[in-house]
């Protein structure tokens, strides 16, 4: 495999493309606009269904480098700056985030609404009408001192690394060696196993407590898997569209059957948490587990369908094969789709508990969801237009260009 | 026997894949090599086929699929109608979440098994068949390289082909 042909090649953020990011913030902010001016009891928590799915797409893309730096592997080094671009949206899906949950906050003291509804300071009273016992038994946990310092906590994580991974990356682009490398793999370390804590807990506390009685031991896992088939699929599109564009020809069929091989096997495993999940529940059948599914079942029922028949049954079958997975068309078809499958997942995780049974996905959540990838699109494309599209010094460049099997 | 075997011995991976080339830029076609652990772009080389085992997976995992469904709605639904769940639907469908781990165990049971046993049919490697033994450390670390000869004149070719290409032994 030839090296010359390599180094130096650069994506060009152009004017016009920056446009079409530019358009799709400006059709989210109007969206959103709407959505408050009308009272929309959505807003919110479109806000953060949709904050959160992109906020956890960035985390994906983190937690994918991490793997690749602590298993010293080779292959993915090829396409590493599509992921490290990825992770540079980490800081911004934190920050609206805190924005979001703040601004939330400060409504809610006003008109009494909230997306969680263990903040409200009634349900700890024994004197209040609004007590509400279950509740109170939890507040060791969910309490608000605890809970800034636990979302602090996660967001000092996510960025540290995301800005950690992206300037040694850089910084070994321009020095090599294998300095760099070594200390890559031992944060990546130390970041799995807090991602471990952080993935786990950081879906209980955005996305469970919102359904505050319901629990479910399964659900860290059910986040983590729905944030990194999200994540790969954002990745694939993002690789095939670069590839297309004749920028990514070092990337051959066998980097883009890994990328497919991780697609489908964490549609499969997605499936197997949502499954056992429901099944556990559906079977003991009992009234304060229940009550999750009731609605998503009764008042959601199409979504409900669409969810489970997105995101395996059209994986399961468009990408069993090995020809599949090495086709670029496909991985970039399939990528939309398992996009926009995770994207209903998360609004089944977020609005049916935010809002009860009035939930919809119409125009609006569509123009927000536009809105927060049109930010997304324009913080990843401009990162990724910072660096050659290769990291020429890796000391595992050659395995990575060789790549097959 | 018409066609004449020609056995080539190699004890390094690099040694018989340069092997591979060179046996093929002289006309010499490899009918196959033993290698004691799969070796990468090994099958590219030789030339095979792509393994039709993943569509016997396949069938045999809808076999497995089909029996438990039936065994199930079978016991469960018709000659024993259960209440599953508090929830006496008595019905295939409904009561389908409850089925779905022992559909899927069956599924990766017959798939499995069905495999393994084809394969094993399939390389003769059937209790009371004798088997083939080229070189006696065949599959613990040396790999050997089998050369389909026409005839005696191909035989010592391939046999001059082998021990230039490095095999440290040769067997016809």
């Amino acid at each position: 495999m030839e090296q010359t042909a390599l180094p130096d090649k650069r994506y060009e953020f152009t004017a016009k493309s920056k446009t079409l990011s530019y358009v799709l913030i400006a059709i989210g902010i109007v969206s959103i606009g709407i959505s408050f001016a009308t009272h929309s009891h959505q807003a919110w928590s479109n806000l953060l269904w949709n904050n959160f799915y992109f906020m956890v797409i960035a985390l994906a893309a983190v937690f994918f480098l991490a793997i690749q730096y602590a298993s010293e592997a080779g292959w993915s080094i090829a396409i590493r700056r599509v992921p490290e671009a990825m992770a540079m949206y980490m800081p911004w899906g934190a920050a609206l985030m805190a924005i979001i949950l703040i601004g939330n906050y400060i409504a809610g003291s006003g008109d009494g609404h909230y997306i969680y509804h263990w903040w409200h300071h009634d349900v700890y009273d024994p004197e209040s009408p609004e007590y509400d016992p279950i509740i109170a038994g939890k507040s060791g946990f969910l309490n608000m001192p605890f809970f800034i310092v636990r979302v602090l906590f996660y967001f000092t994580v996510w960025v540290g690394f995301a800005l950690y991974f992206r300037k040694m990356s850089l910084k070994q682009d321009l020095e090599g060696g294998s300095s760099h490398h070594l200390k890559l793999r031992t944060r990546s370390y130390q970041f799995l196993v807090l991602f471990a804590i952080t993935s786990s807990l950081m879906a209980w506390d955005f996305i469970m407590s919102i359904d505050t009685h319901w629990y479910s031991t399964l659900y860290g896992w059910y986040t983590f898997a729905g944030l990194f088939v999200s994540g790969i699929s954002v990745m694939a599109i993002i690789l095939v569209v670069m590839k297309r564009r004749g920028l990514m020809g070092h990337v051959n069929q066998h980097h883009l059957h890994n990328v497919g091989l991780f697609m489908f096997a964490f549609s499969v495993f997605w499936t197997y948490l949502w499954f056992s999940q429901f099944m556990l529940i559906w079977y003991s059948n009992l009234p304060e587990e229940v009550a999750y599914f009731v609605v998503r079942q009764e008042q959601y029922q199409g979504l409900w369908i669409a969810n489970f028949f997105i995101n395996f049954c059209i994986p399961i079958f468009f990408l069993m094969t090995r020809d599949a997975k090495r086709k670029p068309m496909i991985l970039l078809v399939m990528g939309v789709i398992l996009f926009i499958g995770h994207w209903i997942d998360v609004f089944q995780m977020v609005t049916p508990g935010a809002v009860g049974a009035g939930g919809h996905i119409g125009l609006i959540e569509i123009g927000t969801m536009l809105g927060f990838l049109g930010l997304f699109r324009y913080v990843v494309l401009s990162h990724f237009a910072k660096a050659p599209v290769v990291a020429k010094n890796d000391p595992f460049m050659k395995e990575s260009m060789q790549h097959s099997f | 026997m018409s066609k004449k075997l020609v056995h080539g011995i190699f004890d390094e991976e690099d040694t018989m894949m340069q092997a591979l080339t060179s046996l093929k830029q002289a006309g010499i076609k490899v009918k196959d090599v033993i290698s004691p652990y799969p070796v990468h772009g090994m099958d590219d080389a030789l030339g095979l086929n792509r393994t039709r085992i993943s569509i016997c997976c396949f069938l045999y995992g809808i076999t497995g699929t089909c029996l438990a469904v039936l065994m199930m709605w079978y016991m469960n639904i018709f000659d024993w109608p259960m209440d599953i769940g508090g929830k006496p639907s008595f019905n295939l469908y409904k009561n389908f979440p409850a089925f779905v781990p022992v559909t899927f165990e069956s599924t990766v049971l017959c798939a499995a098994h069905g495999m393994v046993i084809t394969f094993y049919l399939r390389s003769k490697l059937i209790p009371g068949v004798e088997p083939t033994v080229y070189h006696p450390r065949q599959a613990d670390d040396y790999f050997v390289m089998t050369v389909e000869a026409g005839d005696e004149a191909g035989a010592k070719a391939a046999e001059k082909a082998l021990g230039k290409a490095g095999a440290v032994e040769v067997k016809s």
